[in-house]
């Protein structure tokens, strides 16, 4: 099992996946800059947290136009589990890969904290070993995170399941409270329609290891592993 | 030449910095104030001398790049 890692300049959270997916994982895990359009026979692409290109004009507008974006438009269009978490979330947006956008936060500033998360769809490849309803805690941080879409896209998402987290309080109801920044229908995280690509803002990276107190998100990476090693 | 690319929420959209910006003036005093959106311009100097064909280029950059045409709305001016 391999997870190619992609490094944008900017981005902050690439070494993190990469701990993850070598270290606790015992994955293995491969850099690829944003020049390079080898994706090094990765089963999964993740595209980490930071601040792609300085976040200059809109957050992942102009990573998009980065030479490895091609590539991981081809691997996800065969098929391939391609991770966006937080600026890889915007990214993917951007890229056309997930519908939608992101505003800037309703708050107007960078939100950093923990959220609760309901589970919204466990069938991809990201989130199998979560059970559909449950409640977990990850962490937040960003400012441009409150997720838009137009309604007949928004409709979508909800018939077809694609929303897969959504914001909630630690009890699992999703009220306006729980919400860090906006999101319409408290969507924190969705997939494409063959479920195979999946954005959200928060950070399973950062919450992976008992060390960060917090072991919540690396089932998001076993799933994968457990998702692709049965190919 | 030059072109003017004025990038700006969509109609009906959210637009949590104008509603901001909104009731900042609201604070100072600006009773008047109804409501503001917030944009952002681009200067753009293109070659070429014949501006519809100039306009139709910064077109295409405004919807590939310059505008996330899910939420924002564009127009384009050639300055000359």
């Amino acid at each position: 099992m391999k997870f190619a890692i992609v490094v944008f300049p900017g981005s902050n959270c690439d070494a993190d996946c990469h701990h993850v997916a070598k270290d606790l994982l015992g994955c293995e895990a491969e850099y690829v800059w944003h020049q390079d359009r080898d994706l090094k026979g990765a089963d999964a692409v993740i595209l980490p947290g930071g601040f792609a290109y300085g976040d200059y004009l809109r957050a992942g507008a102009l990573a998009r136009f980065s030479p490895v974006m091609e590539s991981v438009a081809e691997f996800a269009k065969r098929g391939g589990a391609v991770l966006g978490i937080c600026n890889g979330f915007q990214v993917l947006l951007e890229a056309k890969l997930l519908p939608g956008a992101m505003h800037i936060n309703r708050g107007l500033r960078y939100v950093c904290r923990d959220v609760f998360l309901r589970v919204e769809n466990d069938a991809t490849p990201f989130t199998s070993l979560y059970e559909k309803g449950s409640v977990i805690k990850m962490p937040v941080g960003h400012t441009e995170g409150n997720y838009t879409a137009p309604p007949a896209v928004l409709e979508e998402l909800s018939r077809e399941g694609r929303v897969v987290f959504r914001y909630c309080d630690g009890e699992g109801h999703v009220v306006d409270s729980a919400n860090p920044n906006g999101s319409v229908d408290a969507i924190a995280g969705i997939s494409n329609r063959g479920g195979n690509v999946v954005g959200l803002m928060p950070h399973p990276d950062r919450c992976s290891e008992s060390l960060l107190g917090n072991e919540a998100g690396i089932k998001m990476f076993q799933s994968a592993v457990a998702a692709l090693a049965t190919k | 030449m030059k072109v003017e690319v004025r990038v700006y929420p969509r109609e009906g959209v959210l637009d949590p910095q104008g509603k901001a910006i909104a009731s900042a003036l609201g604070r100072l005093g600006h009773s008047s104030v109804r409501d503001v959106r917030a944009g952002k311009v681009f200067f753009l100097d293109l070659a070429g001398d014949d501006p519809r064909a100039v306009e139709q280029d910064a077109r295409r950059m405004a919807e590939e790049l310059l505008a996330n045409t899910v939420i924002e709305g564009f127009d384009v001016r050639v300055i000359g």
